[in-house]
């Protein structure tokens, strides 16, 4: 119960942010990209007619004042039409709704991947011999700066090409997944694990951490039971904005191993000034941030019960 | 009859950290079952680190070694963590101070007590509960059916301070160790747990009490020993230590925990009355108070009034003390001086003018005449200033610029305190809590005061470094002729620097007048009940026939 009333907020704020993307998308469709009647034409070098570009800017209301042409948009949006692709001629929604799935697996699997391996790794390394810390930390500190095509080749060299354990490109079933989904787990993993082990060592100091094993609680207990619950909190926050970040890191990754998803689709669309696309996926985008926020607050509650109680 | 061993033998303790001093130098000492053995000591003295070597927490790269190390006939040393577990929680309880969180913030204290339940009987899940549930109740915690399932943070410091308890003896140990068991509460709660830890003995079981106050362990313990600089200087029954310390050390303890304690009254301020020009022609207040009142919104956004209908007032040189326990509205009521937050009603006026009256500029020169002394002088320096620049930052408020002068006045302020110019390069975290109290008092002596607003400024400190303390602001207030308004929930600390006493208890002044009759004649019930709390060097013997 305590949850409906957070939700509700969070929602409401959401719609908020999403009406502002959509206001800030439809400004720079607007000031930035030139003549969108000439983008529709196929560009400059189609060498449209006057005629014709007067007769697509009718057609399209492009011809109607800023304010008008704001006010379609929004209820073209409400509605959930984001318009038609200049250049595959379909609908946006056509075009970005089988996309979808398969970047989202990927980020996902990734954002999954990585919670998990940073949660082992900095329970295993916080507060544990110097040596250790500093080979992990450091090792983490090279991954974290690795740029993720660096990566990506890496393993592909190492994997596939040599080992043959994984295939090379493509997307059919999950041992294509392997690799793409390492290249952007690994740098985020090494990020998550600092800030976790950081939050582990400042909630082993706490007294209460002496306590609990005052009362007999062996060191896993007192690591699981009573340190990883702060430090959770944390890695929650974080893993909303690793998402986010993994998503974007699919664009390039998609690429690199000629996966289908969003990232190649944007890619293609940005190349041909395609907007339409281009402001879907980016809508899209705005869309799952605001999710993935909710997500990340309802978590936090849960793990955190002060935040219901006091907030 | 054979000669029962002690619970606890330990001889030649030494205990020393990775890179760091000995700690612990040699300490011998046992307990008997049906016994209490009080460690004493000021902070540093090891203390509490001989206490944790019978629970194996010493901590992270601690070295530890002795010729025995004994419980209940079994040796300690080398003990595999294994052996540690069984003993932990099931044969040694184990309580600490709750000023920090002991209890887990996330967890409820229900689990927390539990937790002890879990890990030494084969009790279910269901039976766990129920015998939580007795256990609060044992311990004082009312309703115990409410409270198991809250959070550490929904209780008063006072229940958790029982909740900690209960999750140390729900196994029922032999050895109950208790480390500070109630130094972060108000004299009333404390008494409470002293109280709870005293009914809490048994013929079979052994209770060794950790402290910096002779009050507290003279209501407990059967043995005192004395530590300092990781040594015992002195061990006896409690009787001998309190009425005839051999040693020079526990001597200079006592006395000044006796100081402080004492009934004397401090002489009346002699400095001559002054007077300033106000805005109703002269007067003889440095601060009048009249109707105070404020309310803030609760996190369940419902008001909770602070402070209702507070009126007091503070003539120049004099001394206020305003007593209370926590949540009395001694800080609101402080704040609402200082003009940091303003009156729902009511009016403060300094100098005869009201902060109501005066721009947000004036006002920042008006509060130059009042300045602040905390408990945490820590938290209120930056940690990477000096203390030069400590002092610098807080002169150049009152006008001094970068210079020779700044520096000669920065030295003239360290002498004040009774500390000297090698002192300028030295930073906080590197001072005793002594020192930096001594700081601190510098710094808000700097733009030269009329008022000094003392927040519990003794508190955190050692009892032999609060009675100097106390002393040093007796004497500054009587060479400069400053008014002072005391802050304590410390009854002996207030009574030693006070000409006047108000007392405060929901947000309300419920007694106040000079200290002699406040404390000789109390009129209202709150403040008898105050002074019935106050710790009395008292052994148990003592206490019992008074």
């Amino acid at each position: 119960m305590k949850f409906v009333k957070l939700i509700f907020w969070r929602l409401l704020a959401g719609i908020g942010v999403l009406w502002g993307a959509a206001t800030i998308t439809f400004l720079a469709l607007n000031l930035t990209s030139g003549d969108p009647a000439i983008a529709i034409l196929g560009g400059p070098d189609a060498l449209p007619t006057p005629e014709v570009i007067a007769q697509v800017r009718k057609d399209y209301g492009l011809d109607q004042p800023l304010a008008v042409q704001y006010v379609q948009y929004l209820a073209r949006l409400a509605s959930g039409d984001l318009g038609e692709s200049y250049r595959l001629k379909i609908p946006v929604v056509e075009a970005i709704a089988p996309l979808v799935a398969p970047t989202m697996s990927l980020a996902f699997c990734a954002a999954l991947t990585a919670v998990i391996m940073s949660i082992v790794i900095a329970l295993l390394t916080a507060k544990r011999a110097a040596w250790l810390r500093s080979l992990v930390s450091g090792t983490e500190l090279v991954l974290t700066s690795a740029p993720s095509f660096v990566l990506g080749i890496g393993l592909l060299l190492v994997f596939a090409f040599h080992l043959h354990l994984f295939p090379v490109a493509g997307s059919q079933g999950w041992r294509s997944m392997v690799l793409p989904v390492m290249t952007l787990a690994i740098p985020a993993t090494a990020m998550l694990t600092q800030v976790l082990r950081q939050e582990l060592e400042d909630v082993l100091d706490q007294p209460f951490i002496t306590m609990a094993r005052a009362r007999g609680l062996s060191e896993t207990g007192v690591r699981l039971k009573h340190a990883l619950r702060h430090a959770l909190t944390s890695l929650i926050t974080l893993s909303g904005f690793m998402f986010a970040f993994l998503l974007g890191g699919a664009v390039i990754t998609e690429n690199l191993f000629a996966r289908q998803g969003l990232g190649r689709l944007m890619v293609e669309a940005t190349t041909n000034s395609d907007v339409p696309i281009v402001l879907g996926v980016t809508l899209l985008a705005a869309l799952i941030y605001v999710l993935i926020n909710l997500v990340v607050d309802v978590l936090n509650a849960i793990v955190d019960p002060r935040i219901a109680v006091h907030s | 009859m054979s000669q029962i061993p002690p619970l606890v033998e330990v001889e030649n303790l030494q205990v020393a950290f990775r890179n760091g001093p000995q700690v612990v130098k040699g300490v011998s000492f046992s307990v008997n079952r049906g016994e209490c053995l009080a460690l004493i000591g000021e902070s540093g003295s090891g203390k509490s680190v001989t206490s944790r070597t019978l629970v194996g927490l010493t901590g992270h790269g601690s070295r530890l070694a002795a010729d025995r190390l004994r419980f209940g006939g079994e040796d300690l040393l080398g003990a595999s963590e294994r052996r540690w577990r069984s003993i932990r929680g099931g044969r040694v309880g184990f309580v600490m101070q709750d000023a920090l969180g002991s209890l887990d913030p996330l967890r409820t204290v229900g689990d927390e007590v539990a937790e002890t339940l879990k890990l030494h009987t084969d009790l279910t899940k269901a039976q766990r509960t129920a015998r939580v549930i007795e256990l609060l109740a044992s311990v004082g915690v009312p309703e115990p059916e409410v409270r198991a399932r809250q959070l550490p943070s929904q209780l008063s410091g006072g229940l958790r301070q029982r909740a900690l308890i209960a999750s140390a003896i729900a196994c029922a140990p032999q050895l109950l160790i208790a480390d500070e068991p109630t130094t972060a509460l108000d004299a009333a709660v404390q008494a409470q747990v002293l109280r709870l830890l005293e009914n809490l003995r048994t013929p079979d079981n052994a209770m060794l009490v950790v402290s910096h106050d002779f009050a507290v362990v003279s209501r407990l313990a059967d043995r005192i020993a004395v530590m300092r600089h990781g040594e015992i200087v002195e061990q006896g029954t409690a009787e001998q230590i309190l009425h005839d310390p051999r040693h020079p050390y526990t001597q200079g303890l006592l006395a000044a925990a006796a100081s402080l304690h004492s009934t004397a009254l401090r002489r009346p301020t002699t400095a001559p009355p002054r007077m300033a020009i106000g805005r109703t022609g002269l007067t003889s207040h440095v601060i009048e108070a009249k109707g105070l009142s404020k309310a803030f919104k609760g996190p369940d956004a419902r008001k909770r009034t602070a402070v209702s209908d507070v009126s007091f007032d503070l003539r120049f040189g004099e001394t206020l003390g305003l007593v209370g326990e926590s949540g009395s509205g001694k800080t609101t009521a402080t704040r609402l001086v200082l003009g940091l937050e303003t009156p729902d009603a009511g009016v403060v006026r300094l100098r005869g003018r009201a902060w109501g009256e005066l721009s947000e500029a004036n006002r920042r020169i008006e509060r130059k005449r009042i300045q602040v002394v905390f408990q945490d002088p820590l938290g209120s320096f930056d940690p990477r200033y000096t203390v030069e620049r400590v002092l610098g930052e807080a002169l150049d408020v009152a006008g001094y610029r970068p210079g020779a002068r700044r520096r000669a006045r920065a030295v003239e302020l360290l002498e004040m305190v009774r500390l000297d110019e090698s002192f300028l390069t030295r930073r906080p975290i590197e001072l005793s809590g002594g020192q930096r109290q001594r700081v601190a008092i510098a710094r808000a002596l700097a733009p030269q005061p009329e008022v000094l607003v003392c927040d519990e400024p003794v508190s955190a400190l050692d009892v032999s470094v609060q009675v100097q303390i106390l002393d040093l602001l007796g004497e500054l207030k009587e060479r400069l002729g400053l008014a002072c308004i005391f802050i304590s929930h410390d009854l002996g600390v207030v009574r030693r620097v006070s000409d006047r006493i108000a007392v405060m208890k929901g947000g309300q002044i419920v007694e106040s007048g000079p200290t002699a009759e406040v404390f000789g004649a109390p009129r209202h019930e709150y403040t008898r009940e105050l002074l019935a709390a106050i710790p009395q060097l008292k052994t148990r013997a003592e206490a019992l026939h008074a």
